[in-house]
């Protein structure tokens, strides 16, 4: 493990962020919100792969447990946000 | 919401979670100086956070847009809860930073005291995994809040 990739990471979660942000200015509508939270996962994706430390960790279950999480949050989100496109 | 200020939030938890990660990880080759600096140096970016977010909160408040102000009760039924949402889910991150800068300090003064070295880390690693939760955190609530329309 080298700092170096903790640099890398953190120039990919900047230019992440540029993403979302440009994105959001364009005024896409619904799909923006999709792209948006997309993106949000991936970056906390890699805090938690790297900064985490979730990558170099032993042991399937445990693994599994952080994502299984934030399936269950992003399902909680995905469905306040069909409340809106349903209403 | 200020999508810049939010934007600028944005930036300051990633590079905290940078330099946390950063200090971690020059404990354990053992560099105690350059780690108590990077530590250092997050708890100033949280401190930060906070200061940017009392800034974009003042001038919300400014404006009468606070929870069941008259100014907000005469907008429409989504707006009410929009700012009612805003201020509980960036008050409760905001609690989560302050906590956070708390813990770090009290990591920062023990590693000053070289009760955290090269050989306990524990603490430190394990504040660093609280800092970088609420981080996550942070990740999600900016989309949600500053960049959907």
């Amino acid at each position: 493990m080298n700092y170096k990739t903790y640099v890398w990471v953190w120039l990919g979660l900047l230019i992440l962020t540029g993403i979302t942000v440009s994105l959001a200015g364009m005024n896409l509508g619904r799909l923006s919100i999709a792209m948006v939270l997309t993106i949000a996962a991936i970056k906390s994706g890699l805090v938690l792969s790297y900064f985490m430390h979730l990558r170099y960790e032993t042991g399937l279950l445990f693994k599994l447990m952080i994502p299984i999480v934030l399936a269950a949050l992003t399902v909680f989100i995905g469905l306040t946000f069909t409340d809106i496109a349903f209403r | 919401l200020n999508r810049a200020l939010g934007t600028l939030n944005t930036l300051i938890l990633i590079t905290s979670s940078l330099t946390i990660a950063l200090s971690i990880f020059f404990i354990q080759k053992g560099n105690r100086q350059l780690s108590a600096g990077l530590l250092f140096f997050t708890i100033f970016l949280g401190v930060l956070f906070l200061g940017v977010k009392y800034i974009e909160w003042t001038a919300k408040i400014s404006h009468g847009l606070y929870p069941n102000s008259p100014h907000l009760l005469g907008r429409p039924k989504g707006e009410i809860l929009f700012f009612g949402l805003y201020y509980s889910m960036t008050g409760l991150h905001g609690l989560h930073v302050l906590v956070g800068i708390s813990i770090l300090s009290v990591i920062l003064v023990l590693m000053i005291k070289k009760k955290i070295n090269k050989n306990h880390t524990i603490s430190l690693e394990n504040a660093g995994l609280y800092w970088h939760l609420v981080d996550i955190i942070w990740i999600f609530l900016f989309p949600l809040f500053y960049l959907i329309t």
